[in-house]
């Protein structure tokens, strides 16, 4: 199943206004996104409100995606690269009760796509809107945790303390430890933290057509990449950036460029690798069967 | 193909939430709770999930402890979502505490005061002992209590009032200018007093009342005199701006604290006391209490005292009173993280290679 529409089981909730969020509210986090997509990777603070799901689950991504979805909008919702996860259904749940909107499993037919610690394997579009839940906004806040120091900090792109951290690393272990919410360098001007994708996806922000939303519900802090903006991940001359990879290839669909997670399959040590992204892995399964099917026909 | 989907589906979650609702109910033998059950036997449950929930209805919290299954801070959570879909339509004038129509009133500072104590309802002076009548299906008894010969002063002016007029304690500072909503912005820092009281107010009560407690331990050096701790009902009035003059649009009962602390005096200001303010819905006088102190701690700075402790310092605490961002976040745990777990899977093994092949190499020299 690609896509539904509504299914029986939600049906709009009509007791709530169109995607949850009043009006105003609505305005309030447009307006914010605006100002996040004029200045790339700065950290607007937003009136952020509660939301029926708890902070930490997404609430800054449901909130932004509630301000820019319409009823025309077709969307997707991963976590961990999955449409199944059931962080991932709920979500989707939810904007199908309270926006009764088309919903979509393919990369390319959405309009909009919410996303918990992933990009999708397949490049997006202009046109496209990504959307990423952040839990926290503030790549500093783990150098300083007060907000009054961090402000100045990116306030005089002061960032030699990151570098710092990072340089830190490659004393101790010969090479960057980092390996998931790897902070970038936006448009040359300000430090982001790209929520925790693994860094294996960051060069994908980089000149990405589609725009790139970041919600922080909890933090109260919205930012952005327009599209085709530079995107850099913080490195050195002599320790240039690189990104994970595994010896192996997907158990699946046997991709060896896409991120794979480990699944334990018994109790005696066995596992197999399987694409994190299940839209790509399931498309490339398709097209093997299809080939196969053409090669017995021939 | 031995791989097992672990990833969980729509059928799944439906299902869990039929299973809570199961549990939820109970024995269907045992009759159902209503609200009024809930709202007139539970009061100070209520009471606790309208303060933390910010909102003032008490079928509301009801409904909310139902839901919950009796889980404050999942009640509090289902407040604060409902209440975020309503429209802010005013400014309300602020409650006068001082014409409160007191049902408790106690002061620690003084042996009489103009209008006098009232004990009024508290768990104070009851004996914790397991009250077994209780146990029974049938009420024993009235329970109803003695009205004073005396009917109380219908004024009661606050203590706090009376030691200001000496000039020992710091003059109220009145507030004036638009106030901050918490609810509609987010917090910056330095913290206003009215951002301070608004987070502290909704602060979870646990947490306000460990870092109260810790600053009576030495982190925090405050000892503190509770001046007067008042419970009754107050009326809101808003002043709609066609009116031009206040209308009465509810009643609610609330509880104030007041607390006398020290201050040794500064260059500029001679020695006096000063004062930390605690308020909250309903009867919550633990709360009350507890944000009396934090409000205190936190003026450190403005005070020119040294901030040292965690309670003193509001970018510690502040940001991290309101149980429905707290519990959100740690919860937030129980969510996959398959994929950055399987980044760090990768970074530990290469970084146990590294470090045996260090170990084999410096062996062979």
């Amino acid at each position: 199943m690609s896509t539904n529409s509504n299914n029986e089981q939600s049906g709009h909730n009509e007791g709530y206004n169109f995607a949850y969020l009043d009006e105003q509210t609505k305005r309030m986090i447009r307006r914010s996104l605006l100002k996040a997509l004029s200045i790339p990777g700065y950290q607007v603070p937003f009136g952020s409100r509660e939301m029926p799901l708890p902070y930490g689950w997404g609430t800054g991504g449901i909130q932004v995606t509630a301000s820019v979805i319409g009823p025309k909008d077709r969307l997707k919702v991963i976590d961990q690269g999955a449409d199944d996860t059931t962080n991932a259904v709920s979500i989707r749940r939810f904007f199908q009760m309270v926006a009764d909107v088309a919903t979509t499993e393919k990369v390319l037919e959405a309009s909009i796509i919410q996303t918990r610690h992933r990009i999708p394997e397949t490049p997006l579009n202009e046109g496209q809107i990504i959307v990423y839940q952040v839990p926290t906004p503030d790549p500093l806040s783990k150098i300083d945790p007060r907000e009054s120091e961090t402000r100045k900090m990116h306030a005089y792109a002061e960032y030699g303390v990151m570098q710092l951290t990072l340089y830190e690393d490659i004393a101790r272990f010969g090479h960057i430890a980092k390996t998931y919410d790897y902070p970038v360098l936006v448009n040359g001007r300000h430090l982001m933290s790209p929520s925790p994708i693994p860094k294996f996806d960051n060069p994908k922000m980089q000149d990405n057509p589609a725009i790139q939303l970041y919600g922080a519900g909890r933090e109260k802090r919205i930012y952005a990449i327009p599209p085709y903006t530079t995107v850099k991940s913080l490195d050195f001359d002599d320790h240039p950036f690189s990104m994970q990879s595994w010896s192996g290839c997907c158990s699946l669909c046997g991709s060896t460029t896409s991120y794979l997670d480990e699944v334990i399959t018994d109790d005696s040590g066995g596992r197999i690798f399987v694409c994190s992204d299940t839209d790509y892995c399931n498309d490339r399964q398709a097209q093997l069967l299809c080939d196969e099917h053409s090669e017995v026909q021939t | 193909m031995s791989y097992v989907a672990v990833k969980g589906g729509e059928r799944a979650i439906l299902n869990s939430q039929k299973l809570v609702a199961e549990n939820r109910r109970g024995n269907p033998k045992v009759s159902e709770l209503s609200l009024d059950q809930i709202s007139e036997q539970f009061g100070l449950a209520v009471d606790r999930v309208m303060v933390e929930g910010s909102i003032y209805d008490r079928l509301l919290g009801a409904l909310a402890l139902k839901q919950a299954q009796g889980d404050a801070l999942e009640a509090i959570f289902l407040l604060r979502a409902f209440r975020t879909t309503l429209p802010r339509f005013g400014v309300s004038a602020p409650i006068d505490t001082g014409a409160m129509r007191v049902r408790r009133r106690i002061s620690a500072t003084f042996k009489d005061i103009p209008g006098g104590q009232v004990l009024g309802p508290t768990y104070d002076y009851v004996h914790r002992l397991l009250d077994f009548s209780l146990a029974a299906e049938v009420s024993v008894g009235s329970a109803e209590a003695n009205a004073a010969e005396e009917a109380l002063d219908p004024t009661m002016p606050r203590v706090i009032d009376i030691l200001g007029q000496e000039g020992l304690i710091e003059e109220e500072r009145e507030g004036g200018g638009e106030v901050f909503d918490l609810t509609r912005e987010p917090m910056t820092f330095p913290a206003g007093r009215d951002q301070r009281l608004q987070n502290l107010a909704r602060a979870d009560e646990g947490f306000l009342l460990g870092l109260a407690y810790s600053t009576t331990r030495g982190y925090g050096g405050a000892h503190p005199f509770v001046g007067e701790i008042r419970l009754g009902e107050v009326l809101v009035e808003i002043e709609p701006e066609e009116l031009g003059f206040p209308i009465a649009i509810a009643e609610i009962t609330v509880t104030e604290c007041q607390t006398i602390n020290q201050f040794r005096g500064s260059a500029e200001k001679p020695p006096q006391f000063t004062r930390g303010y605690g308020l909250t819905f309903g009867h919550c006088e633990r709360k009350a209490i507890s944000m009396a102190l934090i409000d205190r701690a936190l003026r450190a700075p403005e005070l020119g005292e040294d901030v040292r402790h965690p309670a003193q310092n509001e970018q510690f605490v502040l940001p991290h009173t309101d149980n429905v961002e707290a519990n959100g976040l740690i919860s937030h745990f129980k969510l996959p993280h398959y994929v950055d777990f399987q980044a760090e899977l990768q970074l530990l093994r290469r970084l146990r290679e590294e470090h045996e092949a260090a170990k084999d190499a410096g062996a062979t020299q």
